[in-house]
């Protein structure tokens, strides 16, 4: 399943992409506001909207292997806190391209904004702990721990827009949004979906294998300083 | 207490702790104390309070009431509340070339110092778009109107449509 999955999903998503952005840069029409500068929007929405699932997987396999200890639910923590962070910063550096020819700014200090940044720092914290640790049971449980906390930002950001001003707009939905602008927006999320599921799965083969290797074997991995410095299962 | 009865109760107490916070921002009073601007009526309800210190101004443009002066690049405008004629408004004044949808009627946040004067000096000038995303209707033409602005300075004021 795996295997075929890793050979299907790239000429997939690859296929969705070109397909999605295709009709998203020379079919659908302009914004007639915005001109072609809304054309962004056909990436920075999807990077966002996928990076939020990523982390929204990452809370329940936190959640799950709190519950029930496994290394493939630690993997699959790991592996899509990542993709999730990669998404999100992908989304936020296209937001501020867009946030430029449209608002005048890139950044400003918005609650969407604000809560995005935390999101982005908070992932960020939660890499580098599992870095830090080395006893990998204590760093499932304390990353875990970290999962669960950091996730509360995702339906934050979700609602910043209707709870506080901003200058974010609020979501738009198909009624707000012309037809011929929907399909490409839909086509090129199902690409950064296969995109997603296509990187977990890569990443969470190798997070497994590291879990298993580092169980099996804790002295024979390679580590950054002497040996004699270390306190055995903490850094 | 076994590992795994411990992680349960880790669980219990990181879900307890999630729950709280997210409580705190949803149902707490944080968003009084963090106003991202305020509106024009808000703004003068403050008084003298409102004299000094940097502030983000947020509204509509006042149709018709925007005013550029090429020869001193400064532009004046009426920012008010909302789009009811004869919400509070509040003049204000920006050295800055506006982004391009800067037009009568869209939505505006603008950051800087109002004073006994009643003009709000902004020194930043930065315009909302709606969640709404539409086809040019017949007639109208996006592309040209854009290069219009990129050609002149003054095309902001004008403004299309």
């Amino acid at each position: 399943m795996g295997k075929f999955l890793r050979m299907a999903l790239p000429p997939i998503a690859l296929g969705l992409l070109v397909t999605g952005h295709y009709i998203g840069l020379a079919v659908a029409p302009p914004d007639r506001e915005m001109g072609d500068v809304q054309r962004i929007m056909y990436a920075h929405v999807p990077a966002v909207w996928i990076a939020l699932m990523a982390l929204t997987i990452n809370f329940i396999c936190s959640v799950v292997y709190l519950f029930k200890p496994s290394w493939k639910t630690d993997s699959l923590a790991e592996a899509s806190a990542e993709v999730g962070l990669l998404f999100g910063t992908v989304g936020v550096l296209l937001g501020a391209i867009w946030g430029r020819p449209t608002w005048g700014v890139y950044w400003t200090w918005d609650p969407r904004l604000t809560t995005a940044a935390i999101l982005l720092v908070s992932y960020m914290g939660y890499m580098a702990l599992r870095r830090f640790v080395e006893d990998p049971e204590k760093r499932a449980v304390w990353s875990a721990v970290v999962g669960i906390i950091a996730a509360v930002d995702l339906p934050i950001i979700w609602y910043s827009v209707k709870w506080w001003r901003s200058l974010h707009q609020v979501q738009s939905s198909p009624k707000t949004v012309d037809p011929e602008m929907v399909l490409p927006l839909r086509i090129s999320a199902f690409a950064f979906l296969a995109f997603m599921i296509l990187f977990i799965l890569h990443r969470y083969r190798i997070a497994l294998h590291e879990r298993q290797a580092e169980v099996a074997l804790p002295d024979a991995l390679p580590t950054d300083g002497p040996q004699a410095n270390r306190t055995p299962g903490v850094v | 207490m076994t590992p795994v009865a411990r992680n349960r109760l880790i669980l219990v107490g990181a879900l307890l702790v999630a729950g709280a916070g997210l409580a705190v921002v949803a149902f707490g009073k944080i968003g009084d104390n963090l106003v991202y601007y305020w509106s024009p009526a808000e703004m003068l309800g403050q008084g003298e309070k409102a004299y000094g210190p940097t502030i983000r101004l947020g509204g509509v443009v006042k149709p018709g009431s925007i005013q550029w002066n090429a020869e001193h690049t400064t532009l004046h405008f009426h920012v008010a509340t909302d789009h009811t004629p004869g919400s509070a408004s509040v003049l204000v004044r920006s050295t800055e070339v506006p982004p391009q949808m800067f037009r009568d009627g869209i939505g505006v946040v603008v950051e800087g110092t109002f004073d006994k004067s009643q003009v709000f000096a902004s020194n930043r000038l930065m315009v909302n778009h709606s969640n709404e995303y539409r086809a040019p209707k017949p007639g109208e033409e996006p592309r040209k109107w854009q290069e219009t602005v990129e050609g002149s300075t003054t095309a902001s004021a004008t403004g299309a449509q």
